[in-house]
């Protein structure tokens, strides 16, 4: 207790000398979860490149999946005295605590990409995406390309239960609700992953009359897309056009497939989580203006129209 | 204690009898023990002292026979039933909780508590006051792997006598200690034997046996020899009764004059490894019998496994017969050096309990020629069923597990898979021990056959009569070292009785 | 024809269980059998089962004879996400394709040299030693492909996953060949009979002179060549390799193809075509749960149920049940039905 309590004098006293020496030199924490996929490796490379472009020195710990060196970097990001830290946290529960020391620090804390279930006094504001919205981009542009005409669609969900695998789910139904000429036939967990996802694709194929019973593919994310256009193109079929392919992610690869004519669309979630959180903490630190406590990211729709190999181009390097 | 003798013993066993597949672990033995008195139980390996014990405490079943404490039968069903009865049991493993401390050893299981609570203070004062009995004066709060073997053995009768009271089982307590920590558990004994427990002890040290007991028991082969008053008995007396010389078979006088020094087939000098038998010198020739003689522990396996390679030599050399050196730091080098050794314990270093008979004879040859020649089924089969024809394996095929058939003829698949491989030097380690009498004497004249055909044995027996019977020469192994030859007219059972009791002065020769 | 009468003996009840969970499927989903030509390519459910069941199978393999001699090989899917990494690395970098498979195959036999020397030479518990490659190798996968999904596009390498050999997919026929051969020269020679004496008793057979610890670490490096094989063939697959997600649990479908395929998990002896059954069971329900339509929320208690369906018939007490109701004359039927359907 005492020691703890130490550590925040210091770390107030700390604070207090690097505000006093430079507003515009901010120091920042990142603690970021790990780099388990593509698109968190991404996410890391561009909140480096957002802090360096506004002059940020960001203070980088990988916490490689474990919630106590998330709590062991937010305590030494304290200590050092930063002026503000970004979290994306590993899970939801258990933040309480450092939580509090970082305020009684006052030291803002800005999540990314992941919600807690601490007060939301604790935290300045949470930067994300909506997944239910990303679901019903995806099932938007369906209902749109399809016009009216008939199609039966199959899903690969995510890993069951997880809650991406359950709000993209929702938001697509939510978006297809009320066109009768869609009908959602087949839904099957293909665990985000390639291999799944093309396995699961196979056994949709043999199902439904080796493919020709279906007009389009909604995965839960990318890699699974590719996983499944695969496997219709070795059944025979064509993708992109004897089945339609709808992802979600926008990760470099399903661009290539979309350059190819093999998918058709997939929606965004930007791995630039950092870019708005870096804004509302500019203008929270110039003049005390509160963010809203949620910030939702655009989940911009792509298709073959939006030149993919140029997107590819520009994605590919980030780390994904 | 002529009240004693005539008082109703403590503890009482009356015609107990255990059959394990096999084997008659125990058959019909009686033993009693007396308030207050340190009764010391004997035996080699495989005797049935720890079957006794097990069948006296309820860990096995008893086939027939009964228990009796204080004159009235009872039947304990298992370790903490006996406990309940007043025996506790203290094996050589501590069986107690290294991470725990000294004090919740102690009362495990019967906390003091407070308010529902364990009351650490109340438990750590209660043990401070056992230990203080034992003349233990040591912190209980630190944890029980902090403190000596010794330490902890005592606390481990602590524990015992604490819960059980009446009847005390040591089971080779004194295996790991230094000569001062014995006096220290000699102290405790005689302190539980004046406040009247009765005590089991089991020991193959005769020195402490002579020194701590106040009767001594002596079983072999699963049958009580007798039980005699220690100051009645002396150390030549007592080996006799263990090692024993009354035969189920007729002693042949074996006449076996050594054909004057004939070529000398292998030489080890100097051979030995720290801690496990000091160095010999040995000389094998060519169709010898070396017989070796000694208790359980004095260094007779340890000889064989040196010889053998299973613990590697660290001093010494071994030559041939024209003098080259071998090589023998493993068994494999021994094997391809033309050795072969049937081990003491079948079961865990024999047989291959699962593979067929055919496996099992076949195992040793192939592993020499190595694993890409197979020796074709055909070949294996033929092998099996000379082996099984020629020492009268009783199974149906070659295809049956050997775990299946008795120990007489898992023996014989062992001396078979030896066999086959056609060794210039065979290794038996107790290759009579719990087997049937006809497979017994089977034994005993294929190793005067295959010493004929000019083969070198060296084989490790408990019964001197054995011994005798086919050893040109026997060796007297005690205390980890060779102390004894003996040659020609000079093999009888009293020399050998002799040179393995003598304590202090040098072999009788 | 004895050995052929024991043979049958032994893998009937993963034959017959294969055939009963085909059955449910064709049942369930009567188009299951169709199989047609598609690119070239045999194409239909059971080719699927096949295909998608090599890389179990193969693991199967490895796994089989580690389990014999009474250990157990934890790291197989990390070691295919190290090859399937490897390989991917090697092709992109344009080493070609035999220099990238020689590669890849050779971290599979280092991955086992590692796990064969921790068992054998430091007397490590096999749970323990291999765990350590489990938990670490994803992290050295990670490190080859830079945390990314590395994608290639080689045909050559690509051909391992989804090409074909006179329409049989390519992954089927690696997986026969390696069971094939694998069992011809541990049956062939005298492996076999040394590797089940090992996992009954190491040192009885030390003792009996056989070399214990050459052979667990051949064995130990045999499951990482497997496990090599099978992360090539994961990520031709799907043209890239997944660090994250190759391989992974499949150390568990392997461990379970064993155990169904009647490999006791105390070693001894073993039969690698019973454990190839078994994986081909396992893909088989894996399969069928796909192809039924079920939400997904019930594929994990479906699986577990008709495994513990499987595994309770197949165990003693139950077949000590099974004997004691069934007549001799039915029994002999039944095994005659059996060899007619294992001579071929």
């Amino acid at each position: 207790m005492k020691s703890s309590k130490a550590i925040l004098g210091a770390g107030i006293l700390a604070s207090m000398l690097m505000m006093s020496s430079s507003v515009l030199a901010q120091t920042v924490g990142f603690s970021q979860i790990g780099s388990e996929s593509g698109w968190r490796a991404a996410e890391t490379t561009l909140t480096q490149q957002q802090a360096k472009e506004r002059g940020i020195d960001l203070k980088f710990a990988d916490a490689q999946q474990k919630q106590e060196n998330q709590i062991k970097a937010l305590k030494s990001f304290i200590a050092q005295g930063v002026d503000a830290i970004l979290l994306a946290p590993v899970v939801a529960t258990g933040w309480d605590s450092v939580l509090e020391e970082a305020k009684e620090a006052e030291i803002p804390v800005i999540l990314l990409d992941r919600m807690v279930d601490s007060s939301d006094d604790l935290y300045l504001t949470a930067v994300g995406s909506d997944l239910v919205h990303e679901g019903s981009v995806a099932g938007k542009w369906l209902v749109d390309e399809l016009a009216g005409k008939d199609c039966n669609v199959v899903e690969l969900q995510g890993t069951t239960g997880s809650s991406p695998a359950i709000d993209r789910k929702k938001g697509f139904e939510e978006a297809i609700a009320g066109h009768a000429n869609i009908k959602l036939i087949r839904s099957q967990t293909g665990d985000f992953t390639r291999t799944k996802g093309k396995e699961v694709m196979e056994s949709f194929l043999k199902a439904e009359d080796g493919g020709k019973n279906i007009c389009a593919l909604y995965a839960h994310n990318d890699d699974m897309a590719v996983g499944a256009i695969q496997a219709i193109k070795e059944a025979g079929l064509k993708p992109g056009e004897d089945i339609l392919v709808v992802s979600i992610d926008a990760v470099p690869d399903i661009f290539q497939a979309m350059a190819a004519g093999e998918a058709n669309a997939t929606v965004e979630l930007t791995p630039n989580m950092a870019g708005p959180a870096f804004d509302a903490l500019a203008a929270y630190m110039k003049d005390g203006t509160m963010p809203p406590k949620f910030i939702q990211t655009e989940s911009k729709l792509y298709t073959q129209a939006d030149d993919p190999q140029a997107v590819y181009e520009q994605k590919k390097d980030l780390g994904y | 204690m002529p009240q004693s003798e005539a008082s109703q013993p403590l503890l009482r066993a009356r015609g107990v009898r255990k059959v394990f597949p096999g084997t008659v672990a125990l058959d019909g033995v009686d033993f009693s023990l007396r308030a207050g008195e340190v009764h010391a139980l004997l035996g080699e390996n495989g005797a049935g002292k720890s079957t006794l014990i097990k069948c006296l405490t309820g860990a096995y079943r008893r086939d027939d026979g009964d228990i009796l404490l204080n004159g009235e039968i009872i039947d304990p069903k298992g370790t903490i039933d006996a406990q309940g009865y007043g025996i506790g049991t203290v094996y050589q493993e501590v069986n107690l909780l290294p991470n725990l401390t000294v004090a919740e050893n102690l009362s495990l299981g019967h906390q003091p508590t407070r308010f529902g609570m364990i009351s650490t203070r109340a438990m750590n004062a209660r043990a401070r006051e056992v230990l203080s009995q034992y003349g233990l004066d040591i912190d209980v709060g630190r944890s029980l792997s902090s403190y000596s073997v010794a330490v902890q053995q005592v606390i481990a009768i602590a524990r015992a006598v604490t819960l059980s009271g009446k009847v005390l089982i040591l089971d080779e307590p004194t295996a790991s200690l230094d000569s001062h920590e014995v006096e220290m558990l000699f102290d405790v004994i005689r302190s539980l034997k004046q406040r009247g427990l009765g005590i089991v002890f089991i020991s193959h040290f005769l020195d402490q046996i002579f020194t701590i007991s106040d009767r001594i028991t002596v079983l072999r082969n699963g049958r009580l020899v007798g039980t005699e008053a220690t100051r009645d008995i002396d150390r030549v007396a007592l080996v006799n009764m263990m090692l024993g010389r009354e035969l189920e078979q007729e002693v042949r006088s074996h006449g076996k004059t050594h054909a004057g020094p004939g070529e000398a087939r292998l030489a080890f000098t100097g051979f030995g490894r720290k801690g496990r038998i000091e160095p010999f010198d040995l000389t094998i020739q060519a169709g010898e019998v070396v017989g070796v003689a000694g208790l359980l522990g004095s260094g007779r396996t340890e000889t064989a496994e040196v010889l053998f390679g299973v613990a590697a030599h660290d001093s010494g050399e071994a030559r041939r017969g024209d003098g080259t050196v071998l090589r023998l730091t493993s068994p494999r080098e021994a094997i391809a050096a033309g050795f072969g050794f049937c081990p003491e314990d079948r079961k865990t270093d024999g047989v291959i309990a699962d593979l067929t008979v055919r496996e099992n004879i076949a195992l040793a040859l192939q592993a020499r020629i190595g694993w890409m020649r197979r020796i074709p089924d055909r070949e294996q089969k033929a092998m099996a069923n000379d082996y099984i024809r020629k020492l009268d394996i009783r199974t149906p095929d070659a295809e049956k597990p050997v775990g299946l058939l008795s120990g007489g003829n898992q023996q014989k698949v062992m001396l078979a898979r030896w066999l086959v491989t056609n060794p210039s030097f065979l290794i038996l380690d107790e290759p009579t021990r719990g087997i049937d009498v006809g497979a017994h004497a089977e034994i005993i004249r294929l190793i005067e056959e295959l010493c004929a055909q000019g083969m070198s044995l060296l084989v490790i027996s408990s019964e001197l009569d054995e011994l005798v019977a086919y050893s040109h020469r026997v060796l007297v192994v005690r205390d980890r070292r060779h102390v004894a030859e003996l040659s020609g007219g000079e093999i009888t059972t009293d020399n050998m009785v002799r040179a393995i009791a003598a304590p202090e002065k040098e072999a009788v020769a | 024809m004895n050995g052929l009468v024991l043979f049958s003996r032994r893998i009937w009840p993963q034959l017959l269980t294969l055939a009963v969970i085909v059955g449910l499927i064709s049942v369930m989903f009567p188009g299951f059998f169709d199989i047609s030509i598609a690119n070239g390519r045999l194409y239909g459910s059971p080719i699927d089962i096949l295909n998608r069941g090599a890389p179990v199978a193969l693991l199967a393999i490895g796994m089989t004879l580690v389990i014999a001699t009474r250990g157990i090989d934890l790291s197989v899917g990390a070691v295919m996400a190290i090859c399937g990494a490897v390989s991917a690395w090697g092709i992109t970098e344009g080493y070609g394709l035999f220099p990238t498979l020689a590669m890849a195959l050779s971290a599979g036999l280092a991955c086992g040299l590692w796990n064969g020397v921790l068992v054998a030479l430091l007397g490590i518990q096999p749970i323990v030693a291999t765990l350590i490659l489990m938990v670490a190798g994803r992290g050295i996968a990670q490190l080859i492909t830079e945390g990314a999904i590395l994608t290639f596009n080689h045909e050559g390498l690509i051909f391992f996953g989804s090409g074909s050999v006179w329409a049989i997919p390519t992954p089927v026929i690696i997986g026969v060949l390696t069971g094939a051969i694998v069992t011809l020269i541990v049956r062939r020679s005298a492996l076999g009979m040394l590797i089940e004496a090992i996992g009954i008793n190491l040192r009885a057979s030390t003792l009996a002179g056989v070399n214990t610890r050459v052979l667990l670490i051949a064995v130990y490096m045999t499951s990482g060549f497997c496990a090599a094989l099978a992360g090539i063939i994961a990520a031709a697959d799907i043209r890239g390799a997944d660090a994250n997600n190759a391989g992974l649990w499949l150390e568990l479908d392997a461990i379970l193809a064993v155990v169904v395929g009647g490999t006791s998990l105390l070693g001894g002896r073993f039969s690698l075509i019973a454990s190839l059954i078994g994986a081909l069971i396992i893909q088989a329900v894996n399969t069928g749960i796909l192809l039924s339509g079920f939400p997904p929320e019930f594929n994990l208690i479906i699986k577990a149920v008709i495994i513990l369906i499987i595994l309770v018939l197949q165990s003693p007490t139950m077949r000590t049940v099974l004997v004691f109701f069934s007549s001799d004359k039915a029994a002999g039927i039944d095994s005659e039905k059996q060899k007619e359907t294992v001579a071929p």
